[in-house]
């Protein structure tokens, strides 16, 4: 597969003015199941993938052009299907963003809310980057 | 009150009454319209009597009829009363008696009428002067369709022997008012040279003096108008070769193949004077400030009308005529308060306006004048004694100060009158208009009325016109409407989103002359933060208008809506729908198999669309290369009905087939979408291309039509259908294949570089100052002398399309994206589910997500 990302492996990453990619959201504690989703060299900054979660539950990952990495819940809740993931990332006064495909209604990629909806959120999920791996934190069943 | 309101009493709602309007001109259809939508109660009923076979058109339109030969774009709209049973419109019907004893109208087909209330609304005749011959064949006046159908017959014959004989075909127009100078304008436009004849010593004597007369002789003359001023019509003479010999009082012999009369109109009175009602000196149907004639059931509007002994020829006092006597039946005190006569108007292109005193009549009046002869240009102000307060001016080849100057007559002028029309002087400000200032004279509203508007948070052009009709109907106060926003302090946002404050006109223009290709290059230069789902598809759409990169090479991929993302529509259940292009809704049996057989394998829901082509629905996201890798080895490609682009061009079987079919509107329309195919735009563009004028492409229905003409093509610009549905106008007339090309070529690059985000064709062309006049003056004369810019621009992308799906399946990084999980890819979504029991596959949403705590 060809290289999207001319930046090295994380842990090689020199300091100079190269993107950091790195969680945009610390993990909240608890214990966790890193479920692998794919190598940070496949991800196009500031568009999305879908993965899949164990138990069939599917999440949104999203790779900022800041070098932020942020986890939602892939499914819509307006539109009830799995197609957060291939929203348009952004910002709104500075707070990362995604909005839906379908309808446009906008989500903070760090809390997962409906920036004009405050009864309805995405689920947020913690995110990893090792050794060029990206994995996602779910909660241990 | 009257006894015709004492009637009334007690028989609200029964439509009881009946009010019989003789004229169903412009006048006679709004006092329809008025009483209509006034009587709510429906008291009245209304029969129609009209002696002309088309319902209510726009007359004082009536030169556009020439070259489109379209009698349904001049009809007003509303004009059948389709569905109001309360109206009864008989057309063809010549009132020929009223007896006003009985109340009754006898008609030329021997009806009886009886009324209630009767509304003369007969309009004028046109006045031929009793010139020896003036009734030979050849002879025409200018008034209704009929009358520019006759010229046009007699005009195309006349080319015709012309060419054959080696001469020049030529008309000749008796009379250089602002009609007459219409009429020489239409028999240019038949290709006829046209001569005019005025016994003033003038053109427009009634609008303009001796010296913007001069001037508006120079720019006439120089459009290839023979004009004769000064000379009267002597006698008409019919010669062996049907040619009319004409002979001037000046002594001049012309030889001409048509004389069209337009030597200015007489109020069509004849019924009222057999009925005995009181008529004006100079003729007209004499009435009070009511509009009342001498008969208290009788009542008079527009040309016919002599209001306190003053008849109007213009089409907004016989408006308010007519708003007054509805308001009058329905039992209301409105009175006729007196009009402006103030013309402003667009000759043969050339820009003419008179306003109030403009002959300086008012005792003590002093004239400012500011001619440039070689720019063409006359101007004059009239002030009072004092020169403080403006009392009128004339206006000749450049009418731009019209408005703003219009609006201080009557008033006083800050600072030195002469800075009013002088080059270099201050542009006059709209702030300094007190509020009762009309700025829209055609619909009468104020400035105060704007403001007011504009207080009430209407803050940009459209709303403007929606809520106050301003600038609705010639658009001429358009830039001083804008200017009174700016000036109110309505910041008249055009910034694009929270990201960059430029609008998307200016975006484009930015990536046109600093060479910026990157989103990430443009933001940091010209924006903040980090972009939004505005921005960044707007800034893709003009970067793939002004290159033919891949929208999904680099960084750009990143900008696409999902839609441009991944190549199809996304529908409400996250899968997506495909439609392959279909060139003029063109398709091959193999490609039709083929088409059929995917569907058929990949389980998809197949519906034909409303632009000739067909859409499969229900692929999944990791289904779609497959897909198109079958569509495209049977030669089919995108057909971006994902984009904001050209969708398809629409078009009827043409002559190649169709007995009626006058040209090729198939290849017309497969030639046009292969040319414009992939053209990333503001929004959706359709085109349709009908063969004939019986239109069944529905061409006038969408952004750019073309309609078949016995001589070529007709191009309509700026329709479409949808939640607001607009028909498409004529741009223009007869083209030949290479200029109908090179015009759409022109439309398209001058919507493309200067639309708002998603702004289709029509609200864009409602949105231009000058509007179509001005896209004509671009797109046909180049005005702004960039045509040659934009047909480049045009074949830069003709040159550089590729299909964009072919490209994909070519490119393996391109392709690793249509995935359905980045770690499971070739998982189906377990979320996706169909209905298959009901008649037709249907997708089956999730039930509500448990929204699970976040972690």
């Amino acid at each position: 597969m060809t290289t999207l990302i001319t930046a090295p492996p994380i842990d090689e990453v020199a300091p100079t003015a190269r993107t950091v990619i790195r969680p945009g959201v610390l993990p909240a504690p608890g214990a966790k199941q890193w479920v692998p989703a794919c190598p940070v060299s496949r991800l196009v900054p500031g568009r999305g993938v879908a993965v899949l979660l164990p138990g069939g539950g599917q999440a949104a990952l999203f790779l900022l052009p800041n070098g932020m990495i942020y986890a939602v819940g892939n499914i819509d809740p307006y539109a009830r299907a799995g197609v957060i993931s291939r929203g348009l990332t952004g910002d709104r006064a500075g707070e990362p963003t995604v909005a839906s495909p379908l309808l446009k209604q906008v989500f903070s990629l760090r809390t997962g809310a409906a920036l004009d909806d405050p009864e309805v959120a995405l689920p947020t999920y913690a995110v990893r980057v090792q050794h060029g791996l990206v994995r996602l934190g779910v909660p241990h069943p | 009150m009257s006894t015709t309101t004492e009637r009334a009493t007690g028989t609200t709602g029964t439509a009881s009454r009946t009010v019989v309007v003789i004229g169903h001109g412009m006048v006679g259809h709004r006092f329809v319209e008025a009483l209509r939508s006034r009587d709510t109660d429906s008291t009245w009923k209304v029969i129609v009597l009209s002696e002309e076979a088309d319902a209510a058109y726009d007359r004082v339109g009536l030169s556009s009829y020439v070259g489109a030969w379209d009698r349904s774009a001049l009809a007003l709209s509303g004009n059948s009363y389709a569905g109001d049973d309360l109206v009864e419109l008989r057309l063809g019907t010549r009132a020929e008696q009223v007896d006003r004893r009985t109340r009754t109208v006898t008609t030329s087909t021997g009806e009886v009428v009886a009324y209630d209330a009767l509304v003369l609304a007969t309009g004028s005749y046109p006045f031929v002067p009793p010139v020896p011959g003036h009734d030979s064949e050849g002879c025409y006046v200018y008034r209704t369709l009929d009358d520019l159908d006759g010229i046009r017959a007699r005009a195309e014959a006349a080319i015709a022997r012309a060419a054959a004989e080696g001469r020049e075909a030529n008309g000749l127009v008796v009379g250089g008012g602002l009609l007459g100078l219409e009429a020489a304008n239409a028999l240019r436009l038949l290709g006829l040279t046209p001569h005019v004849v005025e016994f003033a010593p003038r053109l427009m004597p009634l609008q303009v003096d001796e010296g913007g007369g001069a001037v508006l002789k120079g720019l006439i003359s120089n459009l290839g108008v023979q004009v004769h001023t000064g000379a009267g019509t002597s006698s008409i003479a019919a010669q062996d070769d049907g040619r009319l010999a004409v002979e001037l009082s000046d002594g001049t012999a012309l030889l001409t193949d048509l004389v069209v009369f337009s030597a200015g109109v007489r109020p069509s009175d004849a019924v009222a004077r057999a009925a005995g009602l009181a008529v004006g000196e100079r003729g007209g149907v004499t009435t009070d400030t009511a509009c009342r004639t001498s008969d208290e059931n009788v009542w008079a509007v527009g040309e016919v009308a002599a209001v306190e002994g003053r008849c109007y020829g213009l089409v907004a006092p016989g408006y308010t005529m007519a708003e007054v006597v509805a308001d009058r039946l329905l039992g209301g005190e409105a009175t006729f308060p007196g009009a402006d006569l103030s013309t402003k108007l667009k000759l043969l292109g050339v820009d003419v306006a008179s306003f109030g005193d403009a002959m300086a009549a008012t005792p003590g009046a002093l004239e400012i004048v500011h001619t440039d002869a070689t720019k063409g240009t006359y101007a004059k102000v009239v002030v009072s004694d004092d020169a403080r307060t403006l009392l009128g001016g004339i206006l000749v080849g450049d009418a731009s100060a019209y408005t703003t100057l219009k609006a201080y007559v009557g008033r006083e002028v800050p600072g030195d009158p002469g800075a009013l029309i002088s080059p270099a002087g201050a542009e006059l400000g709209a702030d300094a208009l007190p509020d009762d200032a009309v700025i829209c004279s055609c619909n009468n509203v104020t400035k105060g009325s704007i403001c007011g508007a504009i207080a009430e948070g209407a803050c940009d052009i459209a709303a403007l016109k929606g809520c106050t009709n301003a600038g609705t109907t010639c658009g001429g106060c358009l830039p001083t409407v804008k200017k009174l926003l700016v000036d109110s302090g309505v910041e008249l946002s055009k910034a694009l989103c929270e990201h960059f404050e430029q609008s998307r006109a200016e975006l484009f223009e930015i990536v046109a002359s600093t060479g910026i290709r990157t989103f990430s290059g443009l933001l940091a230069r010209y924006g903040t933060g980090t972009g939004c789902e505005i921005c960044k598809p707007t800034v893709a759409s003009i970067l793939a208008s002004t290159s033919s990169d891949h929208i999904l090479d680099g960084e750009q991929a990143a900008l696409q809506d999902s839609n441009d993302h991944f190549l199809a529509n996304i529908q409400k259940n996250g899968t997506y729908s495909v439609v392959p292009r279909m060139p003029g809704g063109e398709v091959t049996a193999e490609q039709l198999i083929t088409i059929g057989q995917v569907a058929q394998d990949f389980g998809l829901y197949v519906k034909v669309t409303g632009g000739q082509r067909i859409d499969l629905f229900g692929a999944r996201v990791e289904q779609l290369p497959a897909i198109w890798q079958r569509l495209v080895d049977v030669g089919m490609e995108s057909g971006q009905a994902y984009g904001k682009s050209l969708r398809t061009v629409k078009s009827c079987v043409g002559s190649t087939w169709c007995r009626f079919g006058v040209q090729d509107s198939v290849g017309m329309a497969v030639d046009l979408e292969h040319r414009y195919r992939g053209l990333r735009s503001p929004h959706k563009i359709k085109f349709g291309v009908s063969g004939c004028a019986r239109e069944c492409a529905e061409a006038r229905g969408k952004d750019v039509g073309v309609i078949a003409t016995d001589k070529g093509w007709n191009l309509y610009v700026c329709g479409n259908g949808g939640q607001t549905p607009a028909h498409a106008r004529l741009l223009a007339s007869d083209l030949d294949d290479e200029t109908l090309v090179r015009y759409i070529d022109r439309f398209l690059m001058f919507y493309v570089r200067t639309a708002d985000r998603l702004q289709r064709t029509a609200p864009w062309l409602d949105s231009l100052e000058g509007g179509l006049e001005h896209l004509k003056a671009v797109v046909c004369d180049d005005s702004l002398g960039i045509a040659d810019d934009l047909e480049a621009a045009m074949s830069r992308h003709v040159e550089g399309y590729q299909d964009e799906w072919k490209a994909v399946l070519d490119d393996p990084e391109k392709l690793s994206r249509f995935v359905s999980f980045v770690n499971a890819p070739e998982e189906a979504d377990p979320t996706i589910a169909f209905d298959e029991s009901g008649p037709r596959k249907v997708p089956v949403l999730l039930g509500l997500p448990t929204v699970r705590e976040n972690v």
